[in-house]
């Protein structure tokens, strides 16, 4: 114990020397140990959702801070129509982002909602102490218990839930981010998120309608079906995207809660300029894409020098483009065409959804039998679904497309000139120059392996959206489209 | 202290007669079994005993707490169970409006679920007993390695507000006994038996403990993280804790066979 003890000193010292080296050689202030920073006053924390992240601490003293997180097991959103029942901390997946510095007293308070049915507990990779904090921790449902722990060691740290069958616990949404800012906070940006990585394990595939159960088997063999950043396919896309200017720098604080998968954090058409490694103290410049371990987290910050959205994936890229590893910064500001021509390149390295892509052929598809047609309202309604999960990503969510790159679908003159055309290039892909409300686009649309029935009620949900002209696509003339190849 | 012991020992034992009907009860024939935490050297002989068919319902405990007043929501001694005590009950002895008679009382303490088996001639069934019986699914005595029983459980944790479903809604396993699965937790007499620290990785290495979780922990079959989750809400309870997803049911000795 003893010779612990002296290990753990040594480590502060080792760390504090570190400190100096590093983070603090810029100001030439004066490190104390952590241990030694003496607490004034308290405050409650702010507890953030994300991709929101709490104010920064900037020349604050240390504090006795009051961190108040409730645990709730309920039902959201994975994609969609597809649901999953969530174990979370603060109601979010990941849960509440915690911000505290260096020589903090944390009071940490973990309430177990009594509507829940488990036992839950939290470690905080940034406490020294067993466990992290989660033999103290302990709480069944109902209850709450409180214990207290002081920041020693500045950097990004991953807390989650260690209760028994852990792997279980973490695979349904139980982590989250706590920041140890050093002394006189880390450098000033304009904005900062809150993004953390997860992979789930469904009973049904990617894409099963309705809610799914956890699947130990498929968490076993780290056989993901869904691996997303903030809980949910979609929660950094569309309306959700994150946002910034031309001009502004920005900083992601992005944690991997796993269970299983390694991310490789990447963001498409930007450099990192800095990346605080492994989220500690060490820095590194220039970064395309960075590693973040699973149980592990990363801070990354860079400036915004030109417009347009910025796509965030892992890049172990199927999972990005099939199992919903994707999120968008868009970035608002004027046109610099000297660092960036703005000409796009084609959709190869774009977001494609879920569904399974083939490259276009002319391949003789067997016919399908066919299936009562549905009414109108179910086409529209199952039609909006798909869309969202398979096409949105380059024809956007108003249909309104990407300029050169990809046409719009809404009040498409080339869409509502011919049912049947649209219907085969859904079918068997399209590539080359075509003329949409006066513009011409060149670019390459996948093969989409849709069925019958799912490219009907896709098309039937286009044609009577946005200003088209309110076509009824039977799922009988999309077989015919197909036989005539 | 003493005193206070010797009084709760006394108000535990006293108890005035008991529901004229009585609840039907099954003969489950003892064996030997491992338990999740068992290695081969550590078999448990588990006794022939009588065990409830059903947990006990709200119905039932209203009745009890009418017979015995000591019981009641307002009347009860602080030390016997935390404020959440019977909590959605409207009255100290009439259940809330969106309660069912015929669910499984809930918010019930350790003390109270004891001291109602006590006044039915009965008593809360042991860990090894409770999981003895819990092994079976509709056909066989041990389903522990059928993959579709034990997807049955684990899906339980994830529905929501189980504890308002009825008795009886579950299946009927081997034993003629329902509910074991699927509806609520159940008190055990001695639950803090087996101990959890709450770090369940430090269990791993923990053999003072009844507790092998490095053998449940690599594991790749589903029985054992079904059970894992039973012996984790088993210890983070206390006797006084009352919970809104856990009830009970009794089990009597089978004496003079």
């Amino acid at each position: 114990m003893i010779i612990r003890r002296k290990t753990k000193k040594l480590k502060i010292l080792l760390i504090s020397s570190i400190l100096i080296t590093t983070i603090m050689s810029c100001n030439n202030e004066k490190v104390i140990d952590a241990k030694d920073i003496s607490v004034s006053g308290t405050m409650e924390a702010e507890l953030t959702a994300p991709p929101n992240v709490p104010k920064p601490i900037g020349d604050r003293k240390a504090k006795k801070l009051l961190v108040n997180m409730e645990i709730l097991e309920q039902e959201g959103t994975m994609t969609d129509g597809t649901t999953y029942m969530y174990w979370t901390f603060g109601g979010t997946v990941p849960g509440s982002f915690i911000r505290t510095r260096i020589g903090d007293e944390v009071e940490f308070t973990l309430s177990n909602h009594p509507d829940n049915k488990l036992p839950h507990n939290i470690d905080l990779h940034a406490v020294t102490g067993p466990g992290g904090g989660a033999t103290s921790s302990f709480v069944a449902p109902g209850h709450e218990k409180t214990f207290s722990f002081k920041t020693l060691n500045p950097g990004l740290y991953v807390y989650h839930c260690a209760t028994a069958p852990v792997g279980m616990h973490i695979a349904n949404g139980m982590y989250g981010l706590i920041l140890v800012e050093p002394e006189g906070g880390l450098p000033k940006v304009d904005k900062e998120y809150y993004i953390m990585q997860g992979d789930f394990y469904t009973k049904g595939v990617n894409g099963e309608p309705g809610l799914q159960a956890f699947d130990m088997k498929k968490a076993v063999d780290e056989n993901a079906d869904y691996v997303v950043f903030n809980g949910k396919v979609g929660a950094l896309t569309g309306d959700n995207a994150i946002t910034a200017n031309v001009g502004e720098t920005v900083r992601l604080y992005v944690g991997n809660g796993g269970p299983n998968l390694t991310s490789s954090f990447h963001v498409i058409g930007e450099i990192f300029d800095n990346v605080h490694i492994e989220g500690g103290s060490l820095l590194n410049k220039n970064v395309q894409t960075t590693s973040i371990p699973a149980g592990g987290a990363a801070i990354v910050d860079f400036k915004v020098d030109v417009p347009g959205t910025l796509i965030l994936v892992d890049h172990a890229i199927f999972r990005a483009f099939n199992k919903g590893a994707l999120g968008m910064l868009k970035v608002k500001g004027n046109e610099e065409k000297q660092l960036y021509s703005g000409v796009m390149q084609e959709g190869i390295y774009n977001p494609e959804g879920a569904t399974l892509q083939e490259m276009p052929d002319d391949g003789k598809e067997t016919v399908v039998v066919q299936t009562g047609e549905k009414s109108l309202a179910e086409k529209i309604a199952s039609g909006k679904s798909l869309y969202n999960k398979t096409c949105f990503a380059c024809h956007q969510a108003n249909g309104e497309g990407i300029p050169n790159a990809f046409p719009p679908l809404a009040n498409s003159d080339y869409l509502n000139a011919d049912v049947k055309r649209a219907i085969s290039i859904i079918v068997n892909g399209k590539s080359g120059e075509i003329e949409v409300n006066g513009k011409t686009y060149n670019s390459v649309m996948t093969k989409q392996t849709l069925t019958d029935t799912e490219v009907a009620d896709v098309l039937t949900y286009v044609y009577n959206t946005w200003g088209n002209n309110k076509t009824n696509v039977k799922v009988s003339t999309v077989q015919e489209v197909k036989s005539q190849h | 202290m003493p005193i206070i012991s010797r009084i709760s020992f006394c108000i535990l034992l006293l108890c005035t007669s008991y529901a004229n009907c009585q609840p039907r009860m099954e003969e489950i024939k003892g064996g030997y079994y491992i338990p999740l935490y068992g290695r081969d050297s550590l078999k448990v002989q588990i006794p022939d005993f009588n065990m409830d068919v059903y947990p006990v319902t709200n119905q039932e405990f209203v009745l009890f707490t009418i017979q015995n007043p000591k019981w009641r929501r307002t009347n009860l001694i602080r030390l016997f169970a935390d404020k959440s005590y019977l909590i959605n009950w409207e009255t100290d002895s009439t259940i809330g409006d969106k309660q069912s008679l015929k669910s499984p009382v809930t918010n019930i303490s350790w003390f109270a679920a004891n001291a109602y088996c006590e006044c039915q001639g009965k008593r809360l069934p042991t860990v090894d007993e409770w999981e003895y019986v819990a092994m079976a699914n509709q056909t066989q005595a041990d389903a522990r390695t059928i993959s579709t029983f034990n997807e049955y459980i684990l899906s339980w944790y994830e529905k929501p507000k189980t504890f308002n479903n009825e008795i009886g809604s579950t299946f009927k396993n081997y034993w003629n006994v329902y509910d074991l699965h699927g509806l609520v937790w159940e008190w055990t007499s001695d639950f803090n038996s087996v101990l959890i620290s709450g770090e369940s990785r430090k269990d791993v290495d923990n053999d003072s403990n009844l507790f092998c979780g490095s053998a449940a922990v690599g594991a790749t079959d589903l029985m054992n993280y079904a059970a894992f989750m039973r012996y984790a809400i088993r210890g983070s309870l206390k006797a006084k804790f009352t919970l809104k997803n856990l009830g009970f049911r009794c089990v009597k000795n089978i004496e003079n066979k």
